[in-house]
């Protein structure tokens, strides 16, 4: 292997602090294709299947790319899309969790039981569950403290809070309800990788197992919590924002993001730093507001099939999903914690040896992600109305680590993006609809989706291989 | 000559029963390269080891800049100045040059990194080695060649106004023309006023580069010389047999047991 044989750097050597951080965009578009052929694929691969698909589908269904249609997929898809987002900070460990789908469902189950029985756990659960419940937050508080993960250990006692108060209910104290359970699990599952030391595979697929019993004997057998009745349970799913409102989330994105990357750029373009070209970066601008704002201009239309309502405006699941991906974009890439999670999932050794607590890292990303799951199970709950024991089980884990995988993010750990889990998750919304539009029965589904998630870790283990081998 | 900067007297160190250093004397000069050499199991990487704070010591004291220090951690050599080249070289190879240089050790708040600053020193440091193998700092380390990655540990070493650099076997896995390269800059290390220990098996790197040449034999320095007073087959005699002439370990008729 060696670094000058790549066509980039032919006669572009040169030293430090002269002419190394400016690019032309040439350069960058031709350095771009080499990291493409040295098997840095990122989400290229998704997007361009997502596009594929979608133009299929628009061909094959006239239901397809309908205002009413595309609405409906969003929010279909986004309770597995942020699970998955979650799931890219256990993936960048190389580690797996498969409890986080049923973890979600317990975290469902929990707040579906708050509002449902007027914030009375204790007489929903009956005095024995009740108190092992309590018990196993308090313990899992002390095991964040052990473990110094003061944000699950803060959350995990707000939830023993809200429990032991039988406070009134509210829908925003049973969503924070749900995601401190979530945190709580999530150090339980870190506990047992990190310090105990065992896979994540067989710890989360215990867990797995375990938190669907929980979810039963929470919901009991056939039993079902209504969600629907409570307003802003059921809106976040279901709610559309106001036209107005449309048009201002979609001016704060691009105005947001415009000024975000020609600030950073300007910046560093005035300090000499490295930089991409200024065209390619306007070029990103241009393609986000591209996108943004017909897709505003499109779900402010009016989607009814029904003459005397007015369905309009961009479904509350957007903020929600650009809300996450901008947070969880911002701690993988500016906060030290995000530095080092991908150094972890990198080089543990490396890690290890720079001074970073690993064992810490390692536990912390199992809260990321059983928080972020339940995110997603509030909103999953809230599309169906309700809650029922088979919530977050079934197949949802498999969805959201294949929108993971299929968005480009590796299963080898080191190497993914939130982002990523936004595309994929796109991507098996697109198929699950699609083929459900063409009325292709179950199995098709199930067949057509495993061989996309199949076809992605096939190009994640291939362009490793290449990336090695170089 | 100058003073030592650190300086280890009747260092010990046990695994179990397996007495690994026996009473090891060491000197590092600011400014000097020394190598260290002896076979494989001579003791060497526990020795580096030992002063990086990775093995705490069973008896022995180190003097730093001539003052009685104690390191129980690696936190507590870096304090000092110390780092540590390893062999396998500890870079992440998903992180880009500024990134690994950085590890663990990241400049701005914890929630907000001062990617500029980082970006500018780490630029610094490789323009002060005259590195000018890299295109740009904010390359991937996993598409740099063996040489270049070698350099970036250096330089990592050396980002921190480092005192003392230790590397071990910098360049056993390099071809000709890298090896060079990371002789060179190792020599340079020197120059700008640093003590520099060089653990390596290849004799043509030790001379080339090293002012003195300490030597284990079986967890004992049986000869801390300058270059330019031994031979290439001094040294090999000293490594395989632990004394050549009137260099190394006694006579056995006369060695107390």
């Amino acid at each position: 292997m060696t670094g000058t044989a790549s066509p980039r750097s032919e006669g572009a050597i040169a030293d430090f602090g002269i002419d190394t951080t400016a690019q032309s965009t040439g350069e960058a578009v031709r350095d771009y294709a080499a990291r493409l052929r040295g098997g840095d694929l990122g989400s290229l691969p998704a997007v361009l299947g997502l596009t594929a698909l979608v133009v299929v589908f628009w061909a094959l269904s006239d239901g397809f790319m309908t205002l009413d249609n595309t609405a409906n997929l969003l929010a279909q898809g986004a309770g597995k899309m942020i699970i998955a987002m979650g799931l890219v900070f256990v993936l960048l460990l190389g580690e797996i969790d498969l409890s986080a789908g049923t973890a979600s469902g317990v975290c469902a189950a929990v707040m579906a039981m708050h509002y449902v029985r007027a914030g009375n756990l204790l007489g929903g659960m009956g005095n024995t569950v009740f108190y092992v419940f309590v018990g196993g937050l308090v313990v899992a508080a002390l095991l964040a403290l052990l473990m110094r993960i003061w944000a699950g250990s803060v959350l995990a006692l707000v939830a023993v809070g809200i429990a032991l108060s039988g406070a009134a209910p509210n829908p925003w104290l049973e969503m924070l309800l749900a995601v401190c359970v979530g945190a709580a699990i999530g150090v339980i599952t870190g506990f047992l990788v990190s310090k105990i030391g065992m896979p994540s595979f067989v710890v989360t697929l215990a867990l797995f197992i375990t938190w669907q019993g929980v979810i039963l004997q929470f919901i009991g057998d056939g039993g079902v919590f209504g969600i629907g009745t409570q307003p802003v349970l059921f809106s976040v799913a279901n709610g559309n924002m106001s036209v107005a409102g449309s048009w201002v989330l979609c001016g704060v994105a691009v105005a947001g993001y415009a000024l975000v990357v020609l600030g950073e750029h300007l910046i560093r373009l005035n300090r000499g730093l490295v930089t991409a070209p200024t065209p390619i970066v306007l070029a990103k601008i241009a393609a986000v507001a591209a996108v943004a704002v017909p897709a505003t201009y499109a779900l402010n239309l009016n989607r009814s099939q029904n003459d005397f309502v007015v369905i309009q405006g961009v479904p509350y699941v957007v903020p929600i999903v650009l809300v996450l991906l901008v947070a969880g974009t911002y701690v993988l890439n500016r906060t030290r914690y995000g530095r080092h999670i991908y150094a972890v999932g990198g080089n543990a050794e490396a890690a290890r040896r720079a001074g970073i607590n690993v064992a810490r890292i390692r536990a912390s990303v199992f809260v990321v992600a059983s928080s972020t799951a339940a995110l997603g199970a509030i909103v999953y709950s809230s599309k169906v109305g309700s809650v029922d024991p088979q919530a977050g089980g079934l197949n949802t884990l498999l969805f959201a680590v294949g929108a993971a995988v299929i968005g480009g993010t590796s299963l080898f750990g080191g190497r993914g993006k939130v982002f990523h889990a936004v595309v994929g998750g796109l991507v098996l919304a697109v198929v699950e609809n699609g083929l459900g539009l063409l009325k292709q029965p179950a199995a098709v589904v199930n067949i057509i989706t495993g061989l996309v998630l199949l076809l992605a870790a096939t190009v994640d283990a291939l362009s490793r291989r290449r990336a090695a081998s170089k | 000559m100058s003073e030592p900067i650190l300086e280890l007297t009747g260092l010990n160190k046990s695994f179990g029963p397996v007495h690994v250093l026996h009473d090891v004397d060491f000197t590092v000069r600011a400014g000097e390269v020394t190598a260290l050499v002896g076979d494989n199991g001579a003791g060497k990487s526990t020795l580096v080891k030992c002063v990086a704070g990775i093995h705490p010591m069973d008896s022995g004291a180190v003097h730093f800049n001539g003052e009685r220090v104690a390191i129980a951690g690696p936190r507590d050599a870096a304090d000092l100045g110390i780092e540590v080249v390893y062999q396998d070289l500890a870079l992440a190879d998903n992180l880009d040059i500024v990134q690994n240089m950085f590890l663990g050790r990241e400049r701005g708040s914890g929630w907000l990194l001062d990617e500029a600053a980082m970006e500018q020193a780490a630029r610094e440091t490789l323009a002060s080695l005259s590195v000018r193998t890299v295109k740009s700092v904010r390359t991937p380390v996993s598409s740099l060649s063996g040489g270049q990655r070698q350099t970036v540990a250096i330089a990592k070493a050396v980002l921190w106004e480092s005192k003392v650099v230790l590397l071990d076997e910098p360049t056993a896995a390099l071809g000709v023309a890298q090896t060079r390269q990371v002789l060179d800059l190792v020599r340079r290390l020197a120059e700008q006023g640093l003590g520099v220990v060089l653990i390596s098996h290849n004799m043509a790197d030790v001379f080339s580069v090293a002012d003195r040449i300490a030597t284990l034999y079986l967890g004992r320095m049986v000869a801390e010389v300058a270059t330019r007073d031994v031979t290439h087959a001094q040294v090999v005699e000293l490594i395989t047999a632990g004394r050549s002439g009137d260099l190394g370990l006694a006579r056995p008729e006369s060695a107390t047991v």
